[in-house]
């Protein structure tokens, strides 16, 4: 048959319609922008969605200070391109008291600089509903989170009594301060995000792209010296290598790995023969095998 | 299975054909212990998706908690949440991910505990194929049973059996032919398009991906094999186009578009379109996208189209083919699974959304519950979690729909417990109920504006609500003497005029309490559409009930009145001695003794009946409406 869609245009037509769900239902929707890869595949969706008119929700970042300057400077322009209001939200409790990743560990810098601020940020701006940017393919407990992820008040996941989701059609009620999480791109891998942005040609953050640049070896992991605030351990050098970054996060929290891909084809083709799975560059997974599910119950996405 | 290309083969070649390849979307499922999370972690292993540091958690996970001893538990893999990991059971459906050279699959893998069989039918529901497993050792079991009864009635039209652990019953052809004819005989009345029987073992691999030499005596597909080639494609674009309107993009005063997804069919501009609930013809215009506009969509396209006219259409509404459109009801008859923790109540109002449309309906009648071991029809008053019943619903408002066996995106709907906010139903439509169809298409002359006109008032229904001893009927009979004298026409409902003839069959409990205000409430809606006031006083204890009332009514029509009064108030005037009977244990179920009463939270009126009496009371109804 010549007409029959192909996995991708099906997995398009799929997350256009939990977007347009989204805003013909809630009230007061968000789409929370991490300036990923995965992000940038969703605000695309989003401006495939809604277009001639740009998405009717604004973009949400919440920048714990300590993201690479790059993204930055990516998020700005994307903003502007689509035409959509960029709110950033960041903990200023926790900046008072000087979180950062290095004196205070990653688990609680992560609790207070990203999950508390986007809590922070969703009350304050009294959000019905988020859109995140998650697949189920990334990790065990997200393999069994629903499109639409109903959120107590208190912003808790309660894996155990889920909304049955059943169809495309979705139970979207919620009482005055409890909220949705919704995740255009479920349904989507890791490869399906590479070929999508190759095939639609959509922007993303350089920093996915092999080149020189400053990294420390730490713990057995390239550590990027984005700017002076890293502190380098006794012994410590920065050294120029040729790295790129199969995920994007916190500069101290996100591994690099040595390589020459600087095209999409040649990241492509490293994704194809990894050993590794993306996740694992980021340094929060590691401690227990349902770190995840517990974060996601304190109300990380 | 899944060719990893070399570092130098050609990625871009790889990538096209990887672009091109189709999607399968099946479901595994079967009794607890039938090995599925062992299948699908034995899928995700051979098609190479499980990477280097996810193996080195799972070869401790499986040290932990394994069943395997030494060797690696593969169904750690999958079962992904912390309780399912101590309990070595799956909880929820989740969702996998693989690819072989010909196909991408999204897998939903369902739990097999008869407690979480909302689970599977959630993942049943988006499937086109199901993998049922079946343990040579214990063949098939009721799980089995009502496994694939939900499978055939949430429209799944091809199945694989995989009798699996056949290395433990060592690979014996005659059993596996035994469970094969069994399962055909039984399967046989469900008329699956396809129905493959595969002998595996998925801790083995065998005849998985390739085919086991210990069983050279099985000539039929290696699962993958079969997966990779089955022809799962339905002819639902060229079926009649419906579009159920899910928003509407106006950017500008210039562009109205309807944006939506394709349920069946196809459309080019230029193409003649009604909308379903009203009837208005027009044709498509463009159909716009990003890219520019495009010259056809079909079936399973996320469109926005806009149209050669202005019509009245919004979101719910189904824009479909002239010549052939949906049905239109607001009474049908359905199969619901049941998937609420409290247990279906007839009469009860639920929140019901199909596909974008959304309304509030009862089900008025459970004709039977399936016994899914026998698939007998046995006849029960209620539903409890995960039965299954064909029910007859009425809706507040008419619906655009085709039956599920012919559309299950038009045919399927969710019922919505309106104070929790659960889905407690999934729904299938059979058809509609002829009768309430013919009177919604029958018009109306003369309508309750006409007769409002005649009658000169406003009408409206007055809902009298409070403890036994509040002065509810007191006070109702003051309120219809002086609307009287002023020359209104008015009718009172109370218990005794009601209960002893329209409700005499009705009695206390939960069940017949929700129908006694039903009815109550239709024939104060029936006064109301005659053009009278209509008085209702009733203890009327329960929220959801006094809800449903309301949603009967148009906006304003209904006013609810609590007429307050402390228990202890109440019990002290008992002026019919109920209360003394209720406290010696005469009277069961008395509200306030060992019935809740829940007041109201937004009522249009509070009647304090400690801080004045009956004729100020009665005054202040008569100024809330206007007529002091």
């Amino acid at each position: 048959m010549s007409n029959r869609r192909s996995h991708l245009q099906r997995l398009e037509a799929e997350s256009i319609r939990i977007l347009r769900e989204v805003v013909a239902e809630m009230k007061n929707p968000v789409m929370l922008y991490s300036i990923g890869k995965d992000s940038s595949v969703m605000l695309h969706l989003a401006r495939k969605a809604f277009y001639p008119a740009p998405p009717p929700f604004p973009l949400l970042h919440v920048d714990t200070t300590w993201k690479f300057r790059e993204m930055i400077a990516f998020r700005d322009r994307m903003a502007a391109e689509a035409g959509m209001r960029l709110l950033t939200h960041t903990n200023a409790q926790g900046v008072a008291e000087g979180v950062n990743p290095f004196d205070h560990g990653s688990s609680y810098y992560t609790q207070v600089m990203k999950t508390d601020a986007l809590k922070q940020a969703l009350d304050r701006f009294g959000f019905d509903a988020a859109f995140g940017g998650a697949r189920r393919d990334e990790e065990k407990s997200r393999s069994k989170e629903r499109v639409f992820s109903f959120r107590s008040a208190a912003h808790g996941w309660d894996p155990k009594n889920q909304r049955p989701e059943l169809w495309s059609i979705f139970n979207t009620r919620v009482k005055p301060g409890e909220s949705m999480r919704v995740f255009p791109l479920s349904n989507w891998t890791e490869l399906d995000i590479w070929q999508y942005i190759r095939t639609e040609n959509i922007p993303i953050v350089p920093l996915y792209f092999a080149k020189e640049r400053p990294v420390v070896e730490r713990n057995g992991a390239l550590v990027m010296v984005d700017d002076d605030r890293l502190p380098l351990h006794p012994g410590e050098v920065s050294q120029m290598r040729r790295i790129r970054f199969r995920t994007l996060g916190c500069y101290p929290l996100t591994a690099a790995v040595e390589s020459d891909a600087d095209t999409l084809d040649d990241i492509v083709t490293e994704m194809l023969i990894a050993r590794t799975s993306e996740r694992s560059g980021r340094l929060i997974d590691h401690d227990e095998a349902a770190s995840m599910e517990k974060k996601k119950r304190e109300g990380y996405f | 299975m899944n060719q990893l290309p070399s570092i130098s083969a050609p990625v871009v070649d790889y990538l096209e054909n990887h672009e091109q390849k189709g999607l399968l979307r099946f479901l595994t499922c079967g009794s607890v212990d039938d090995g599925k999370s062992t299948l699908i972690g034995r899928l995700l292993h051979d098609s190479k998706r499980v990477f280097e540091d996810q193996l080195a958690a799972l070869r401790s996970d499986s040290r932990k908690h394994g069943t395997q001893g030494k060797a690696i538990d593969f169904a750690l893999l999958v079962d992904g949440l912390e309780a399912e990991r101590e309990q070595g059971i799956t909880i929820d459906v989740a969702y996998r991910f693989f690819a072989t050279d010909h196909r991408k699959f999204i897998v939903a893998d369902t739990p097999g505990h008869e407690q979480y069989t909302r689970n599977m039918a959630t993942g049943a529901s988006t499937s086109d194929l199901a993998v049922i497993l079946v343990d040579a050792r214990k063949g098939i079991l009721q799980q089995t049973r009502r496994h694939s009864f939900i499978v055939s009635l949430l429209g799944i039209r091809h199945v694989v059996v995989a009798v699996n652990k056949m290395d433990l019953i060592d690979f014996d052809a005659d059993r596996f032919a035994e469970i094969e004819a069994g399962y055909r005989a039984f399967a046989e009345s469900f008329g699956f398009d396809t129905l493959q029987v595969i002998p595996i073992s998925a801790l083995q691999g065998a005849n998985i991906v390739e085919r086991s030499p210990q069983m050279p005596w099985y000539a039929g597909p290696t699962l993958i094999g079969h997966l990779n080639e089955i022809d799962v494609s339905s002819d639902d674009a060229g079926r009649p186009f419906r579009m159920p309107v899910q928003w509407i993009n106006r950017p500008d005063l210039d562009f109205r578009g309807y944006c939506g997804t394709i349920v069946s069919g196809r459309i080019r501009p230029g193409d003649p379109v009604a909308v379903a609930a009203s009837g208005q013809h027009t044709r498509i215009a463009r159909i716009v996208t990003m890219d520019g506009d495009v010259e056809e969509a079909q079936c399973g396209d996320a469109v926005t189209l806009t149209l050669t006219d202005e019509v009245d259409a919004s979101r719910g509404d189904v824009i479909c083919d002239p010549k052939a459109r949906p049905e239109i009801a607001d009474r049908f008859s359905a199969h619901l699974i049941w998937m609420g923790d409290q247990k279906l109540v007839p009469g009860r109002t639920y929140a019901v959304k199909a596909g974008k449309q959304s309304a509030t309906g009862v089900v008025s009648r459970i004709g039977h519950r399936i016994d899914v071991n026998s698939f007998a029809q046995d006849e029960v008053d209620s539903l409890s979690l995960n039965e299954i019943g064909f029910c007859d619903l009425a809706l507040s408002a008419p619906i655009a729909f085709d039956p599920y066996e012919v559309n299950r995106e038009m045919g399927s709907f969710i019922l919505i417990d309106r104070m929790t906010n659960q889905t407690v139903a999934a729904g299938v439509i059979w058809r509609s109920l002829r009768s309430a169809d013919n009177i919604h298409r029958q018009a109306v002359d003369v309508d309750k504006q006409s007769r409002a006109i005649v009658t000169g008032q406003k009408p409206v229904a007055l809902w009298f609500t409070g403890l036994s001893g509040a002065g509810k009927s007191t006070i109702a009979n003051l309120v219809e003497r002086k609307l009287h004298a002023r020359g209104r026409l008015t009718y009172l409902l109370d218990g005794d005029n009601v209960r002893h003839g329209l409700n005499q069959d009705l009695g206390f409990s939960d069940e017949d309490r929700v129908e006694n205000i039903r009815r109550v409430g239709e024939v104060a809606k029936l006064f109301v559409d005659a053009g009278l006031i209509s008085l209702v006083s009733f203890i009327s204890p329960f929220r959801s009930d006094r809800q449903m009332a309301r949603t009967l009514f148009e906006e304003g029509e209904f006013v609810e009145i609590h007429v307050a009064a402390p228990l202890e108030v109440a019990e002290a005037r008992d002026p019919k001695g109920l209360y003394q009977k209720a406290r010696e244990g005469k009277i069961r179920n008395f509200t306030g003794i060992d019935s809740p009463y829940e007041p109201p939270q937004a009522p249009e009126l509070v009647l304090d009946t400690v801080a004045l009496d009956a004729e100020a009371l009665a005054d202040q109804v008569i100024r809330y409406l206007g007529l002091d």
